[in-house]
């Protein structure tokens, strides 16, 4: 296929998957924000630096407000990142590749652009949360159309491949919002409130139920880690979405005859995960691990762009 | 202004009663009440709306894309009437790949006398390089989208040609489509001659024009300006239809003096390409140096005969409105017959004694750019302020070569729903004629067009106008 195509294709699933990470990050410092003894402002920087694109924000961080920082989340074109900005790509994408999309896919991607005005109305007006839900929903119909309608080829592929890339992104930065949330002074680490905190975030990925089932016990912060990161069984853990893309790597590699940096890169992130254990990774220190991670990741889209001729 | 419209369904005079192909339509429009009408009409809307089918207005940010409206009253055509239409359209078309052909090569009928040599040779759509170059099987317009427009039971006009990337092909197939969705039980009392196979047709055109050297799996692309060209929808809407890839010239490379596109797993040789960019834009090395849109070294690839370029460049002069008032001449040069569709009257005003006659009625007259398009820069006479008319004759009068006129014709009117119900509003008809190796092929039916504001002659999408379902019957019209 073209590979300005297979370009499109790879961002379409990126933008789309950011878009529902915003969403949930911002209910994440919703949920963060309803906490007791939570310096609120700490809530709102950490979801800002959490989301990448901090640097882009046209004010002081230290006194943002809630109301600044939603809005330069959802609804700020100037946001390269922001859930308007994604959607819009995805979008416009999506009519230049639309000869490579089902009809459903592309319904999806036109639907949640053109009503996004009308919601985002709304939502300023008051609840921020039916916005979010929507958002969230728009990536659920997307990727509900993907696996239903699509040949299981190349555009397939590279959709998928953006959408787990972005995800495992994703999933690494909103686990290093915990390090950008300080507790307030007295308060210790693995005490109630870091408790609380950890729950939200595990609540905002909808993964308190899945944290049950795998641990039969209650909720402790290592092994959300555990499971966020190094479990295979849990589909938006660094470990499953690395294992996905190198599945559909293998994919293309087969049509395309093509191997390349991509599939080193990702063969070696993968490994990287499998033999590490949790306690490890404590103890050198999340944050750490999560912004090698982060840049690994970035890395290994480079190297996409590169092998496919984007 | 012209006197009471011919319509399509009542017919010229009072009391001739409905047309016989438009029985069923008829009867259909009695029996359904307005809203449930209106509400159909909604929906209709609604489908083109979600589906994206939209198209771009220049100049206008207010609405970066709209819908061209939909009206679901059919245009209905019965079979004997598209049988003539149909060949004097081939005849048509023909007679124009054949001028092509000779401007291009021997000037015979410049020679001949017939055409003023500068009006060819001089004519800013003439193309040099075009000399040098001979189009696989000689065909140049291989898609062509003749406008025609109606005023009475048998008088049928070419308004003009559209030779070079004529659009609105897509506009029948979806507009087909959904009356099948809305009204799939009226559709099914009529014998309506399907348009569906029109994708195959065109797909079975390219390959068959495709350079001798292409093997027997010629690879086929559309070439599209990008999401920003006012009929992207089209483009892509084609190019997914027909199964084959929607490129942009940055897609593509020329090497060896052979056209290549860049694909995921390295370059892929390209044989024929239906581009949707306009000449000047087509390769820098050769035309606009500015271009961006284009692909550079493109037209050596196609004089070394690797690579088909459809329609050929320069195919433009085909469809220059003042080259247009010459086609009976044309159309009797090369076939040796008179033209079974007649033009349209038209006054060159490039001519003195012309000149002085449309100077002398300019607000009866529609007055046009000869290379104008898209309903632009154009005087509609009886519509236009005394200013108006002023202003255009000073322009005229500057340079009475680039303006062309005609009658206001009554051009047929067909019943339309609007909010207060059904009313008259003018339509034109463009069919599209694909013209391969062995011949040419019509699929039966077009796109109408309609004036959608009451009274307005202008159909063109850009200036408000709506679009309706175009209906060949069967012989014997009703099932």
């Amino acid at each position: 296929m073209l590979s300005r195509a297979a370009s499109s294709l790879y961002w379409i699933g990126r933008h789309i998957e950011r878009a529902d990470f915003t969403a949930r990050l911002i209910e994440a410092a919703l949920q963060f924000d309803l906490l007791p003894f939570t310096e609120t402002q700490s809530d709102w920087t950490s979801a800002m630096q959490a989301s990448g694109s901090a640097g882009l924000f046209d004010g002081d961080l230290a006194t943002a407000t809630r109301e600044m920082v939603t809005h330069f989340l959802a609804f700020d074109q100037g946001n390269p990142s922001s859930i308007i900005s994604c959607l819009e790509k995805a979008r416009n994408d999506g009519r230049t590749v639309r000869t490579a999309l089902t009809r459903e896919c592309f319904e999806t991607l036109n639907d949640a652009w053109m009503s996004f005005r009308p919601r985002a109305r709304n939502a300023r007006g008051g609840d921020l949360q039916p916005f979010l839900d929507w958002v969230k929903e728009v990536g659920r119909t997307f990727e509900g159309a993907l696996h239903r309608t699509m040949l299981r080829n190349e555009p397939c592929w590279f959709l998928q491949l953006g959408l787990v890339l972005e995800r495992a992104d994703n999933t690494a930065r909103l686990l290093d919002v915990k390090y950008h949330v300080l507790l307030p002074k007295g308060e210790q680490v693995g005490g109630a409130l870091d408790q609380a905190q950890w729950t939200a975030l595990l609540r905002s990925v909808s993964a308190v139920t899945a944290y049950r089932w795998v641990y039969r016990e209650g909720l402790q912060p290592w092994l959300i880690a555990d499971l966020m990161i190094l479990r295979e069984e849990m589909p938006r853990s660094l470990a499953a979405c690395m294992v996905e893309a190198n599945a559909l790597l293998a994919q293309l590699r087969r049509t395309s005859g093509r191997t390349g940096p991509a599939d080193r890169q990702v063969r070696a992130l993968q490994a990287c995960l499998t033999d590490r254990n949790i306690e490890e990774i404590f103890q050198s220190g999340l944050h750490e691990f999560l912004a090698g991670f982060i840049s690994d990741s970035n890395r290994l889209s480079l190297a996409v762009a590169e092998q496919f001729l984007f | 202004m012209p006197g009471p419209a011919f319509d399509e369904m009542w017919g010229g005079e009072e009391g001739d009663g409905v047309r016989p192909p438009y029985e069923e339509v008829a009867s259909w429009l009695e029996n359904t009440p307005h809203d449930e009408l209106l509400q159909r009409q909604d929906a209709a809307e609604t489908i083109f709306r979600k589906l994206g089918i939209t198209f771009a207005v220049y100049g206008d940010d207010a609405a970066e894309e709209r819908i061209i409206p939909f009206d679901i009253v059919p245009r209905v055509i019965s079979s004997d009437e598209w049988a003539r239409l149909e060949r004097g359209l081939e005849q048509r078309v023909s007679a124009i790949n054949a001028f092509l052909c000779d401007i291009y090569g021997r000037r015979e009928i410049l020679s001949a006398g017939l055409i003023p040599e500068e009006l060819v040779l001089a004519n800013p759509q003439f193309r040099l390089p075009m000399t040098r170059i001979k189009p696989p099987h000689g065909v140049w317009a291989h898609i062509c989208g003749t406008d025609l427009v109606r005023t009475g039971p048998d008088s049928f006009f070419v308004l003009e040609d559209n030779a070079r990337t004529p659009s609105g092909v897509s506009y029948m197939l979806e507009d087909r489509e959904a009356m099948q969705r809305l009204f799939p039980g009226l559709l099914a009392r009529h014998k309506v001659r399907p348009v569906e196979h029109y994708p195959d047709t065109l797909l079975a055109m390219m390959r068959s024009v495709a350079p001798p050297g292409a093997g027997r799996d010629p690879c086929c692309v559309v070439m599209t300006p990008g999401p920003f060209n006012s009929a992207f929808y089209e483009h892509s809407f084609l190019a997914d239809r027909i199964g084959v890839e929607l490129v942009e010239g940055n897609d593509l490379f020329v090497r060896d003096r052979a056209v290549y596109m860049r694909t995921t797993e390295g370059p892929r040789r390209v044989d024929v390409i239906y581009r949707r960019v306009d000449d000047d834009y087509l390769d820098p090395l050769m035309f606009r140096p500015d271009s961006m849109l284009g692909l550079p070294g493109l037209m050596d690839a196609y004089s070394a005969g690797n690579v088909t370029v459809v329609n050929a460049p320069g195919t433009g002069i085909a469809d220059d409105k003042a080259i247009y008032s010459y086609m009976p001449e044309i159309v009797r040069f090369y076939s040796g017959e008179d033209a079974i569709l007649p033009n349209v009257e038209t006054h060159r005003c490039r001519e003195p004694d012309a000149l002085a006659y449309v100077l002398d009625r300019l607000p009866e007259l529609v007055v046009k750019l000869v290379d104008g398009s898209g309903g632009y820069g154009m005087l509609v006479g009886p519509t236009a302020t005394a200013a108006e008319i002023e202003a255009f004759r000073a322009r005229i009068v500057a340079s009475p070569e680039r303006f062309i006129a005609q009658p206001t014709l009554a051009l047929s009117t067909c019943p339309t729903l609007t909010a207060k119900g059904l009313a008259p509003r003018h339509v034109d008809l463009r069919p599209f004629i694909l013209t391969g190796a062995t011949g040419s092929t019509i699929v039966p039916g077009g796109l109408t067009r309609v004036a959608l504001t009451e009274g307005s002659l202008v159909v063109n999408s850009s200036q408000g106008g709506g679009t309706k379902d175009t209906w060949v019957l069967h012989d014997g019209g009703r099932r």
